[in-house]
């Protein structure tokens, strides 16, 4: 007759083999889990791949030639294979053209500029149609695009802290090796000269008519958004 | 800059258009493109196969020869073609590096054939992408060794003039270069078998009188075993001597292992003569014998594979070394556990933990003797999940040991001192180039601000006669050394200049922000002058070194010129001219501080506007060697400033 007066450390043994069985049962697949598994095989098997619109479209939309377009996609596609542009690559990218300091911020807040319809990702399209501003566009439209640079939430109005943001981006960019010694206060008294200069009512805001106002009459902002013209 | 990212500059610098807006000063004039030609395919004919790619992309290396002009050598005027009269095969390699920016190593190609096409054509191999890299190393590593191993063979070849001792040294680690050697080889050979099996047999029960109870031989026999003992310690002794005085490092030789095998093994018969008969140490006296047993290891000088299963043992020692520490661990649960199931049980030989180690030991090896066996039902489920588990741990590391001994039996052992050697120098150059690379680019920036800028008011003026020169010759070789570098660089550099100019600040090395970041603690900066005030608020601090000019419109200004001729009289305002500053990479505060008070009187004069040349002598230009991206201008001697007064 089986005595049941199981002793403690062979009820520690009983249970162990029958931890071990269930464990069998589990990797058997016979036995339900608790717990869902995460689904960890989900890959991202969509290896997104953009094609751009066709050469005739992206010629009347922007105001590059044909071979422009060309010499452009060339380049975007050999850096981007697959067509699109995300932020982390555009920071990348960006950043290497500043070895000095540290251009994260400037690209994103750049790649926000660029990415017009704000799916995440710079096409070709965006790509090609934010140059074409930028290269041979009107003044007017050099002048929109830097507003919409710098307007980080798009309400239509520059406020100082989205003017200090961009210019803390931009001084970082320089690095910490500068000439004259990079402090604290320079983004911040550069913001206060630059709304000294655009802001005309002093309401603490810059809007778009007060900035391309304004522009407008600096020669030196004029002078210099025929920079880059001869680029491409 | 990487290859493709070069693509992007037209990106960049359009998109500089947002810094405009922001920026107090004109910028910068933009590089002018001159003779900016349509990219055009060309023709590569290596050897009857033809490559084409963009001229652009060749471009982008200037300093290998097909990015350079030296490919001009090979220009076939009849089929407007370069030829080149080279493998095809690793022309594929060469050329894609051009185009992606990555040098791979094809597996199949033979590594010295690769080597000189890639110095034919002026790359140098640290560039080799990582995907790529190890294989390289790897397949350069082995031919090495095996010219090395090569010049060794040739080296058995007796050398005219060898001392004795190099003679004796060579004959005893290599027994085939005489006969001599080789019958000392076979002679130590004998006595070691002869006195391992000396010991053996000494312990053996010789036939019995029938008087006496059973005698090991070696009490029955012991002035034979004694003089066979006496013999063979008298060779090996004699034979370490030898080997003692024909090392050629005798500190190193006395600590390698083969000697301490040696000594060990003489040594008891030695301690054994000089001690006496006493019953006390008699004890030790045994356990001495013991160490006897070791000249069998002296076996491993004659035969090859015992020296490589040792090596393996020694490389192997992270595995075993887990092995031994999971068996520990394993040993100690399974014993507690089994002394506490056992401990209930009458009559258990369960004894204590310890005690217990014994049978987890014997059943995880799968042993099972039967000394110790659990009785109750808890004691024989552990044992069995004790003896389940020990064949794992043990089956674990075994297969590790058995291949690296393979491994190491079919290299023949080569020595891991000379992997480690080169692989650590080789990484630290690559971690060098790799460094260099970026920090080339900063200062090739700020080392093209002296070509560039110049070049740029040199444009300006336009009328070289209005320029006070201290030295025409310096002049004309910066004009060369600025046409030098690419567009591709002075475009990066116009818009890093641009950046300057929008927050005010520049670029500066690494050394003269620290010394400038010291100075700035310790120097009040002297007075400024007031037309510096005007334009100033920006930074804030005095900018000594920068004169800025208190800018009046120009009212005959036409549209593109940027910067108007400068004129030497004061009656038109002019344009701002910024100062370019050039910081030499001369670092003594000394002359820093001379610098200073040099340009102190200057900064006064705010009226008259002149464009005087300072050429200061300064250490040449140490840019980082090996850097395959960028032009190696060679080192000038002057450094030529130029400010607007």
């Amino acid at each position: 007759m089986l005595s049941m007066n199981l002793e403690g450390l062979e009820m520690i043994a009983v249970l162990v083999v029958v931890v071990l069985f269930v464990k069998v049962l589990e990797r058997f697949g016979l036995l339900e889990a608790g717990y869902d598994d995460s689904v960890e095989d989900e890959l991202e098997l969509s290896a997104v791949r953009h094609r751009p619109e066709g050469l005739e479209q992206l010629e009347a939309q922007t105001r590059f030639s044909r071979k422009e377009l060309q010499i452009l996609y060339r380049g975007f596609k050999n850096e981007c294979p697959s067509g699109i542009v995300n932020e982390e690559t555009f920071k990348e990218i960006y950043a290497q053209f500043f070895p000095q300091g540290d251009a994260t911020t400037y690209a994103h807040f750049l790649f926000n500029a660029f990415d017009t319809d704000h799916n995440g990702s710079v096409s070709f399209e965006d790509f090609v149609m934010g140059l074409s501003i930028l290269l041979r566009g009107t003044v007017q439209e050099k002048l929109n695009w830097a507003f919409n640079l710098y307007d980080i939430n798009k309400d239509g109005f520059i406020t100082k802290e989205e003017m200090l943001d961009i210019m803390k981006a931009i001084y970082d960019m320089m690095g910490k090796c500068t000439y004259p010694v990079l402090r604290e206060e320079a983004p911040r008294q550069h913001v206060e000269v630059f709304f000294q200069k655009m802001d005309k009512n002093k309401d603490g805001v810059v809007t778009i008519d007060e900035f391309i106002d304004c522009c407008q009459n600096d020669e030196n902002i004029m002078r210099s958004m025929h920079l880059f013209e001869n680029v491409l | 800059m990487a290859a493709g990212v070069a693509a992007w500059l037209p990106f960049a610098r359009a998109a500089a258009i947002g810094w405009m807006p922001v920026a107090n000063m004109p910028m910068p004039v933009a590089p002018s493109e001159k003779n900016k030609r349509q990219d055009e395919l060309i023709i590569l004919n290596v050897s009857g196969r033809r490559f084409q790619t963009w001229r652009n992309t060749l471009d982008r290396y200037p300093d290998t020869l097909l990015g350079s002009s030296e490919k001009e050598f090979f220009y076939n005027e009849e089929s407007k073609e370069y030829f080149f009269d080279r493998d095809p095969d690793v022309f594929r390699s060469v050329l894609n590096f051009y185009r992606t920016g990555k040098l791979h190593f094809p597996r199949y190609e033979c590594i010295t054939s690769y080597d000189e096409e890639l110095a034919f054509f002026g790359i140098i191999p640290e560039i080799i992408g990582d995907c790529c890299y190890e294989e390289y190393k790897d397949r350069k590593r082995e031919n090495a060794e095996r010219l090395m191993d090569d010049q060794e063979d040739n080296k058995d070849a007796k050398l005219p003039n060898m001392t004795f001792r190099e003679t004796m040294w060579r004959a005893f680690e290599n027994p085939h270069t005489s006969t001599m050697a080789l019958v000392f080889y076979y002679v130590t050979g004998f006595f070691i078998a002869v006195s391992v099996i000396t010991n053996v047999v000494e312990t053996v029960p010789c036939g019995s009188s029938p008087n006496q109870k059973e005698v090991p031989c070696g009490e029955r026999y012991t002035v034979a075993f004694f003089c066979m003992d006496t013999a063979c310690v008298m060779i090996f002794t004699v034979e370490y001597l030898m080997r003692l005085f024909a090392a050629p490092s005798r500190y190193r030789f006395m600590r390698s292992v083969m000697s301490i095998i040696d000594v060990v093994a003489i040594l008891p018969y030695y301690i054994g003569l000089v001690m006496t008969d006493n019953e006390d140490v008699s004890g030790a006296f045994v356990t001495l014998r013991v160490f006897r047993v070791f000249r069998i290891f002296k076996f491993s000088r004659h035969s090859q594979g015992l020296r490589i299963l040792g090596y393996t043992l020694k490389s192997c020692a992270s595995e075993l070394g887990f092995l031994l520490f999971s068996l520990t661990m394993a040993i100690i649960i399974f014993a507690t556990v089994m002394f506490y199931a056992e401990k209930g049980s009458s009559s258990s030989k369960f004894t204590s933990i310890p005690a217990s180690f014994w049978y987890t030991i014997v059943t995880m090896t799968t042993l099972g003797y039967g000394d110790m066996v659990p009785k109750t039902i808890a004691g024989k489920i552990f044992g069995s999940i004790c003896s389940l588990s020990g064949v794992l741990v043990i089956a674990l590391p075994v297969p590790v040991i058995v291949s690296n001994f393979s491994r190491i039996y079919h290299q023949n052992q080569r020595a891991d001192k000379r992997r480690a050697q080169k692989v650590q120098k080789a990484r630290l150059a690559r971690i060098r180039i790799s460094k260099t690379g970026s920090a080339v680019q900063s200062s090739a920036f700020l080392h093209s601000k002296r070509n560039g800028l110049f070049n740029e008011a040199l444009e300006l003026t336009q009328l070289p006669y209005k320029i006070n020169l201290s030295d025409q010759s310096s002049i004309d070789e910066d004009q060369r050394l600025s046409k030098s570098t690419s567009l591709l660089e002075s475009q990066h550099h116009h818009l890093l200049h641009c950046l300057e100019k929008t927050t005010n600040h520049e670029f500066v090395d690494e050394q003269y922000y620290q010394q400038s970041y010291l100075e700035a603690g310790m120097q009040n900066y002297p007075s400024r002058s007031p037309s510096l005030s005007s334009q100033d608020g920006v930074t804030g601090t005095c900018c000594t070194r920068r004169s800025k000019k208190h800018h009046k419109p120009l009212p005959n200004t036409s549209a593109p010129a940027h910067i108007p001729p400068l004129k030497h009289t004061h009656q038109l305002g002019l344009q701002e001219l910024s100062t370019i500053h050039i910081q030499p990479l001369s670092t003594s505060r000394s002359s820093l501080n001379m610098r200073v008070d040099e340009q102190a009187p200057l900064n006064c004069q705010s009226s008259q506007i002149t464009t005087a040349i300072i050429s200061i002598p300064t250490p040449p230009v140490t840019t980082p060697e090996g850097d395959a991206h960028l032009p190696a201008g060679p080192a000038h001697q002057n450094v030529v400033k130029v400010s607007a007064l």
